[in-house]
C-alpha cells in the first residue's frame, strides 16, 4: 500500500478511537487499559515476520532471534492481557433484584 | 457489517494494492488484517457497558487470532517449531501471571505489560533494520526506503521510551523504588536536549546512505531508552495514573509506527485505537486533578510536604471515634456514602468493607459508593477492587453523579482517601490541589474518616480541614481492621 492510503487509515482510526474510547464507562477504565495492552501486542505480526524470514540475508539470523524474543514478549502480553481482562470483567456484577 | 466488509474488499481489489517494495499484496490478506482491526474496534466498543464487555473481549481475542494466523499462512516460515515454542513460553507466562495477580497489583501488572510491548516494538524495529528485505522495505537499489527509515526511527524511539518508562513506573508502583520524585539538576534542559537529539538523528538516519547508518540507528535506540528513564523518575506516586495512561498511549503509537513500516492495517488501526485511548485517559486524569499534562510530565509533585505544617497540625483538636460509635451511627442512618481511596487498596480492605456495606443494607440503610477519577494508582482501579469484593456496579457512582447527594446523606464514610475530600481544593487558592474537583463530604451530617494516624497527609502533602470539623469522627486504625471491627459491632 502506498503511504497516503496507510496514512488515511491511520487518521480515520484515530477518530474512531477517540469516539469509541469516550463512550467507555469510567468504571471499566482499568479493563480498558488491560485490553488495549493486549491488542497493542498485534506487534507480534512484525516479530513473526522477522522470526519466519530466517537467514536469507545478512543479519537475517540475528533478526530471526530478535523476532523470536519479540514473539515471546508479545505472547506474554496477548495471553496475559486478554486473560486478566476476562478475569476482571467476570467480577462486574449487577445488583440481585429481589 | 458484512456489507461494509465486502465493500472494503472490493476497494482493495480495484486499487492495485502494492507493497512498498513493489511486490503485489494478496487482497484477501489485506482484508483479513482489516477484519482483525475492526474486531479490535469492537473490543473497545464492548466496554461501553459491563454487560457487553465480555463479548467485546472475545472479539479482541478473535481479532488477534486472525492477525497471527494470517501472518503465519502468508509468509514462508523457515522456523515454525521455534515460533511455536516462543508463543508457548510467552503465552504460559502471561496466562499464569494473569491468573495469579492480586487485583490491588493491577497497576504494576499493566505497567509491566506496557514495557513488554515497548521492548517488542524495539526488537521488531531492529530486526527490520537488520533484515529489511524480509519486511519489504527496500527500494530498487537495495537501500531502505526513506519513508520506512523515518517510521523505523520513530518506532524504535517510541518503543524504547515506552519500555524504560514503564520499567520505572513498574518499580515505583511495585514498591521496589521509592514513589518520591527523583529530581536531577538541570533535568528539563537535559531532557529537551536528548529529545532534540533523537529527532535530529532520526532525520539524519532518513537521508544518510544506508551503508554506515548503523551508529546513528543504535544511538537513537540508546538515547530513547535513556529519555524514557529520565522522563519518569521525577514523577511522584500520586501522578502515576497519568503516567500509566501516557505509557499506554505510547505503546499504541509504537505499534502504529511499526504498522506503517509493514503496511499492515491491523497494526495501524490498533495503534491508533490504543494511542488515542491512552491519550484520553491521561486527559481525564489530568482534568480530575486540575493539573496540566505538561506540569505532570515536568514532575516533582508531592515532593514539597514541609515539616513546618506538621507541628501546626498536631495542636489542632479533633474527635476520635471507635468502631462501636461508627457502627451505632451508621445503623441509625438512612443513607451512607462510602468513599474509597488508595489506602483501601493498600490495606486490602475491600472485602471487609463490602461485608460492612451488606450488613448496613440488611438494616435498611441505603449504601452507595463514590469513586473519584484519580482514586488509586490507575484509572478505574477502585471500581475493579469493589467489583472483586462483589459490590454490584450499579451501587458505585462517579464524582459528578453523586456529589449533589452529600447534602442529604447522613454519613460520609471515607476509607483510605484524603486529597479527593479536601475542601481546600475549593477554597484555598494557595493549596497545591486548588481547583481539583472534590467530594462535598463536609455537607454530610456525620463524617467518619478512617486513617492510620493523624501524622500522615495525602500525597499532595496538604492538611485537610475535614479532620477537625465538628461532625467528623476520626477512626484511627488500619482500614481493614477497622471495617472488621465495625462489622463485629453491627
Amino acid at each position: 500500500m502506498d503511504f497516503i492510503s496507510i496514512l488515511s487509515i491511520f487518521v480515520m482510526a484515530c477518530f474512531v478511537g477517540y469516539y469509541v474510547v469516550w463512550s467507555v464507562t469510567p468504571a471499566l477504565h482499568t479493563p480498558l487499559m488491560a485490553v488495549t495492552n493486549a491488542i497493542s501486542s498485534v506487534i507480534i505480526v512484525g516479530a513473526l515476520i522477522a522470526a519466519a524470514a530466517g537467514s536469507q540475508a545478512d543479519g537475517g539470523q540475528t533478526a530471526k532471534w530478535l523476532g523470536l524474543v519479540g514473539v515471546v514478549l508479545a505472547s506474554v502480553n496477548i495471553f496475559g492481557g486478554f486473560a486478566v481482562t476476562e478475569r476482571m470483567l467476570a467480577m462486574y456484577k449487577k445488583k440481585e433484584r429481589k | 457489517m458484512r456489507r461494509a466488509l465486502i465493500g472494503a474488499s472490493a476497494l482493495l481489489f480495484s486499487t492495485p494494492a502494492m507493497a512498498a517494495s513493489g511486490e503485489a499484496v494478496n487482497p484477501w490478506v489485506a482484508t483479513a488484517y482489516l477484519v482483525a482491526g475492526v474486531l479490535f474496534i469492537l473490543a473497545l466498543r464492548g466496554l461501553s457497558s459491563p454487560e457487553t464487555s465480555r463479548a467485546g473481549n472475545r472479539y479482541g481475542m478473535v481479532g488477534m487470532l486472525i492477525a497471527v494466523v494470517t501472518t503465519l499462512l502468508t509468509h514462508s516460515i523457515a522456523s515454525l517449531p521455534e515460533i511455536g515454542v516462543a508463543i508457548l513460553i510467552g503465552g504460559s507466562i502471561g496466562f499464569i501471571m494473569a491468573r495469579k495477580i492480586a487485583m490491588t497489583d493491577m497497576p504494576q501488572l499493566v505497567a509491566g505489560f506496557h514495557s513488554l510491548v515497548g521492548m517488542a516494538a524495539v526488537l521488531v524495529g531492529i530486526a527490520a533494520y537488520l533484515n529489511p528485505g524480509a519486511f519489504g522495505i527496500l527500494d530498487a537499489a537495495g537501500e531502505i526506503l526513506v519513508v520506512s527509515r523515518v517510521e523505523l526511527g520513530l518506532g524504535v524511539a517510541i518503543g524504547a521510551i515506552t519500555f524504560s518508562g514503564s520499567v520505572i513506573a513498574f518499580l515505583k508502583l511495585n514498591g521496589n523504588m521509592s514513589g518520591a520524585p527523583i529530581m536531577l539538576p538541570g533535568r528539563h534542559v537535559l531532557n529537551l536536549g536528548v529529545l532534540v537529539a533523537i529527532i535530529g538523528l532520526t532525520a539524519y538516519f532518513a537521508i544518510a546512505p544506508t551503508v554506515g547508518t548503523g551508529p546513528i540507528f543504535w544511538t537513537i535506540v540508546g538515547l530513547s531508552f535513556a529519555i524514557g528513564f529520565l522522563l519518569i523518575i521525577p514523577i511522584g506516586g500520586a501522578d502515576m495514573p497519568v503516567v500509566v495512561s501516557m505509557l499506554n498511549s505510547y505503546s499504541g503509537w509504537a505499534a502504529a509506527a511499526m504498522g506503517f513500516t509493514l503496511g499492515n492495517t491491523a497494526m495501524i488501526i490498533t495503534g491508533a485505537l490504543v494511542g488515542s485511548s491512552g491519550a484520553i485517559l491521561s486527559y481525564i486524569m489530568c482534568k480530575a486533578m486540575n493539573r496540566s499534562f505538561i506540569s505532570v510530565i515536568a514532575g516533582g509533585f508531592g515532593a514539597e510536604s514541609g515539616p513546618s505544617d506538621g507541628a501546626e497540625r498536631i495542636d489542632r483538636p479533633y474527635k476520635r471515634g471507635s468502631a462501636e460509635d461508627a457502627a451505632y451511627m451508621m445503623k441509625q442512618a438512612e443513607s451512607v456514602i462510602i468513599i474509597p481511596g488508595y489506602g483501601m487498596a493498600v490495606a486490602q480492605a475491600q472485602h471487609a468493607l463490602r461485608e460492612m456495606g451488606d450488613m448496613l443494607k440488611e438494616e435498611g440503610v441505603s449504601v452507595k459508593y463514590a469513586i473519584h477519577p484519580v482514586a488509586g494508582r490507575m484509572p478505574g482501579h477502585m471500581n475493579v477492587l469493589l467489583a472483586e469484593a462483589n459490590v454490584p456496579y450499579d451501587e458505585v457512582f462517579e464524582l459528578e453523579d453523586i456529589n449533589s447527594e452529600f447534602a442529604q446523606a447522613d454519613v460520609a464514610f471515607i476509607i483510605g482517601a484524603n486529597d479527593v475530600v479536601n475542601p481546600a481544593a475549593k477554597t484555598d487558592k494557595t493549596s497545591p490541589i486548588y481547583g481539583m474537583p472534590v467530594f462535598d463530604v463536609e455537607k454530610a451530617k456525620t463524617v467518619f474518616f478512617i486513617k492510620r494516624s493523624m501524622g500522615g497527609v495525602g500525597y499532595a502533602g496538604v492538611d485537610n480541614e475535614v479532620f477537625y470539623m465538628d461532625q467528623t469522627m476520626m477512626l484511627l486504625s488500619d482500614a481493614k481492621k477497622m471495617c472488621e471491627e465495625i462489622v463485629k459491632a453491627l
